[in-house]
């Protein structure tokens, strides 16, 4: 239990999909102008996320591994993780409409997200059992939300600053967005039991 | 190599059918952003953005095929919230808003003809055959239509003036020039 | 203000306290103004719908003659401050800061000043309040503290929520201004009797007068003349920039808070100022209309500051010449110089909210140039409505008016602390009148569009009910014509009215 704990804690934090592996950051600066747009994107992205790491895992352990075909690995799993996205949508624009109008145009967006993809890929090479990649999914996923909405919410306060014309626009999120980047960096001083290493990850104690 | 392209063909018509299946099971009647749109739009009818009525140029603007600034009675207000409810970008400039104007009848050319009543889209002239004809103030939108209806030229647009009890304060410019956006 | 007083919290922690600049002023003694040669009154001066005109050009009114009848639920008369002649009725400057033209009568002083009949009460206690509610109304009087709101309506307000409290409001604690000080020192015993009236009219069983403590003599002769009267109570307040503001007032007297969106009758008090005290008790004791006010006439442009009488109507620059022209005024403020507004020119008249004139000097009407806002929070502290002046200001600077209006905007008083205290010098006050005049622009805008889509909706319905009916109407013709030649055919005279009733029971339905 302690070690899916940390598991959780290490991929939302210390690894972060966004700020240290420098996953998914064409969402980070595209929307992100608005706290409400922000977490309707995570709120997605953290669903997609962790139903393309079951779905991929299945994938990986009953049909790549038994008959060889690492080589199609990349190749299978976007065409799974597309189909997952445009199932999703139809899902919830049928049952939840709500919510649909709400994430508007980013459900489809996701498709082509590279955190999704990346999380899969990642969860496949550290042959991970099927919780311990569930649960690495939804982590970075959380991690991924958590990042959108600090950063929209920064944004939303830079809408208001007086910022410099030169630096205006693009170039002061950036800015922001290495602050932000560097801020994260501070976790990497956080050590866990032995236990953790089973991320994986080169940042991991 | 066989067992890869038969593996992936196998792989993605088995999805395919299955999200054929899905689009089937899951489909949905209607666009609720027409609807949407033609909340925001004025509802008067009155046809000067060359659509048959407002839920006709909303379901245009909803598939893209009009622009957000169509509606002069709506002016740079409307363009601004269609903009925001679509997200994209306008420019606001490009948009003529003359501000609120209502149509006037000039009673000493004007003949009672009836025309310009029958055109109205909130029924705001008054007035009958060979009778001298009167807009409301209150009802009148400052749409247009009536003005080239009349034979006489008797109708013509006003700019409504500012009054004391409508003026607004101006926005304080205290931007440095550095900090111009 | 002494340390001990901000320690044992007795002070307020809202609000500024500006150098009051009310002496000399204050205590020169107060003077009536020569009758000018011409008085324009404007129709409205006050909250609500105009005035309408009920005199011609040309004719001839006395004092106190009505010269416009209250037009609508809110709204209030407006009589003829001098004997004279109507010489004009039309478009005058307005007494506002847009400079745009306002309806106005013109008087022409025929230099008599003679009254009109009048009918004063000998006891107005003994009268009925609604009575009293309907004297005060048809005497013009509102609000003498600024806000101008209809008194009578107030005093209705008042009855019906079963109002206990009456507050009398002798803050004044604009800057210049000393006009209600004036009165309290000169005709307290009005005032008290007035209060007394307003009492009766909304059947408050007590009264509260506060008074600034830096108005002594106010204090001492408001004491004196509500001595003989248990119910009435004259309370010292802190000199603090807005004490004078009716929610910040009533805090400090009885401790209750007015909740936003709701007004003061709802806590169970009711504010009145000294002035529109002394104005009921002159309606209902002399039977005299509002004609006339006292304006303090301040500034360093003027020679001889003061406090004059002067009737509604008076043109600003007959008040400067009279107190007096040192140099050519920078600015001309009507009211106070934290809410005042600043005239476009010296021919606009004063009006019955007018309660100073100020004439500054170009020292005192010196602006410094904006600057970046530096994040101090000056104003949050000086707000005294615990708003966050800083964050609106930046919203609606960057155009987020829903923003703003989401930080309370609407609970801004526009006092102007949060200006005065900014050490860049930042027009925040400037910032929320645009916002809040701009949101209620599009709020009309809204109820605009509703009634359209109403309207177009109506004439929806009306064109089908008329295509209908023609239907009805061409099939009933076409079959009276089948039963005429039916009945041709046949050699019986048609039966007209069964093919009558048909079509007058479809239209029915």
């Amino acid at each position: 239990m302690t070690a899916y704990f940390l598991l959780l804690l290490t991929t939302a934090l210390v690894n972060n999909v966004v700020l240290v592996k420098f996953l998914g950051l064409c969402p980070f600066m595209g929307v992100s102008r608005n706290m409400d747009s922000a977490l309707g994107m995570g709120l997605a992205t953290t669903f997609v996320i962790t139903l393309a790491c079951a779905a991929t895992w299945m994938l990986e352990h009953w049909l790549l591994m038994p008959f060889d075909l690492g080589y199609l690995r990349i190749l299978s799993f976007i065409l799974v993780i597309a189909a997952t996205v445009q199932f999703v949508e139809m899902v919830v624009g049928k049952s939840a409409p709500a919510l649909y109008q709400a994430l508007g145009i980013y459900l489809p967006l996701i498709t082509t997200n590279c955190a999704v993809l990346g999380v899969a890929l990642l969860t496949a090479q550290e042959r991970m059992g099927f919780l311990q990649s569930l649960v690495y999914g939804f982590g970075s996923a959380l991690g991924f939300t958590l990042v959108l909405l600090v950063f929209a919410g920064l944004r939303e306060r830079l809408a208001l600053a007086r910022v410099p014309a030169a630096f205006a626009g693009a170039p002061v999120s950036f800015i922001l967005a290495s602050l932000l980047s560097l801020a994260f960096m501070g976790f990497a001083g956080l050590s866990f039991s032995q236990e953790t290493s089973s991320c994986g990850s080169p940042f991991c104690p | 190599m066989w067992l890869a392209v038969l593996s992936l063909t196998v792989l993605g018509t088995l999805l395919g059918l299955a999200l054929g299946v899905a689009a089937k099971y899951f489909h949905v009647d209607g666009n609720s952003l027409v609807a949407e749109i033609e909340a925001l739009m004025p509802g008067s009818n009155c046809g000067q953005c060359g659509f048959a009525g407002c839920p006709r140029a909303a379901a245009a603007i909803a598939e893209g095929s009009a622009p957000v600034t169509l509606c002069p009675p709506g002016g740079r207000a409307l363009a601004q919230a269609l903009a925001a409810k679509l997200g994209i970008r306008i420019d606001l400039d490009a948009v003529v808003d003359h501000g609120p104007q209502i149509a006037n009848v000039a009673e000493d050319i004007c003949i009672g003809c009836c025309r310009c009543s029958k055109v109205c889209p909130t029924d705001a002239i008054l007035g009958a055959a060979k009778q001298i004809h009167n807009v409301i103030r209150e009802a009148c939108t400052g749409c247009g239509n009536c003005i080239d209806r009349c034979p006489t030229e008797a109708l013509l647009l006003q700019t409504l003036p500012v009054t004391v009890q409508h003026w607004v304060w101006p926005k304080p410019a205290t931007t440095p020039a550095a900090f111009a956006a | 203000m002494g340390i001990l007083e901000k320690i044992l919290g007795r002070h307020p922690h809202w609000g500024v306290h500006p150098d009051d600049h009310k002496r000399p002023a204050a205590d020169a003694p107060l003077r009536s103004l020569p009758l000018p040669e011409v008085l324009r009154v404007p129709l409205q001066q006050h909250v609500g719908s105009p005035a309408r005109p009920v005199v011609l050009v040309g004719e001839r009114v006395l004092k106190g003659d009505l010269i416009a009848e209250p037009n609508g639920n809110i709204s209030a008369p407006v009589h003829a401050p001098t004997s004279g002649r109507i010489s004009a009725i039309g478009e005058i400057t307005a007494p506002h800061p847009s400079g745009l033209p306002q309806l106005a009568i013109t008087i022409t002083a025929d230099g008599a000043d003679t009254w009109c009949e009048r009918q004063p009460v000998a006891d107005p206690l003994a009268l009925a309040p609604e009575e009293i509610s309907r004297r005060t109304a048809a005497a013009g009087v509102v609000g003498l503290g600024g806000a101008t709101f209809p008194a009578a309506v107030k005093f209705n307000l008042g009855r019906r929520l079963r109002v206990g409290t009456l507050i009398v409001n002798g803050g004044e604690c604009e800057p210049y201004l000393s006009a209600d000080d004036r009165i309290m020192r000169d005709r307290a015993t009005e005032v008290v009797d007035g209060l007394r009236i307003v009492m009766h009219a909304i059947g408050a069983r007590e009264a509260l007068v506060g008074i600034e403590d830096n108005k002594p003599q106010a204090i001492t002769a408001m004491r004196a003349a509500a001595a003989a009267f248990g119910h009435v109570q004259v309370r010292v307040v802190p000199a603090r920039y807005p004490m004078g503001s009716d929610k910040q007032l009533i805090q400090t007297l009885t401790g209750k808070e007015v909740p936003a969106d709701a007004r003061a009758a709802e806590v169970g008090v009711l504010v009145h100022n000294v002035s529109t005290c002394a104005a009921v008790h002159r309606a209902l004791r002399h039977g005299e209309p509002l004609v006339e006010r006292i304006v303090t006439l301040n500034g360093g442009a003027l020679t001889r500051p003061g406090n004059v009488l002067a009737p509604i109507g008076t043109p600003v620059v007959d008040l400067l010449r009279f107190a007096g022209i040192r140099e050519r005024p920078a600015r001309l403020i009507l009211g106070g110089p934290m809410m005042g507004i600043v005239l476009p020119h010296a021919r606009v008249p004063i009006v019955k909210g007018a309660s100073g004139v100020l004439a500054f000097d170009a020292a005192e009407a010196r602006t410094p140039a904006a600057g970046p806002c530096i994040r101090c929070g000056s104003c949050t502290r000086a707000c005294p409505m615990g708003l966050l002046p800083l964050e609106m200001a930046s919203r609606i600077d960057a155009d987020d008016l829903d923003g703003a209006a989401g930080l309370a905007l609407s609970d801004c008083i526009g006092c102007g602390c949060c200006t005065y205290v900014c050490p860049s010098h930042i027009p925040l006050v400037q910032y929320f009148s645009y916002a809040k005049g701009e949101l209620s622009t599009r709020e009309r805008n809204r109820l605009r569009e509703a009634a359209t889509r109403r309207l177009a909706e109506e004439r929806a319905a009306r064109l089908q009910r008329e295509a209908r009916e023609k239907a009805v109407a061409a099939a009933r013709r076409k079959a009276e014509r089948a039963a005429t030649k039916a009945a041709a055919g046949a050699g019986v005279p048609p039966l007209r009215e069964r093919v009558v009733v048909t079509p007058t029971s479809e239209t029915a339905t």
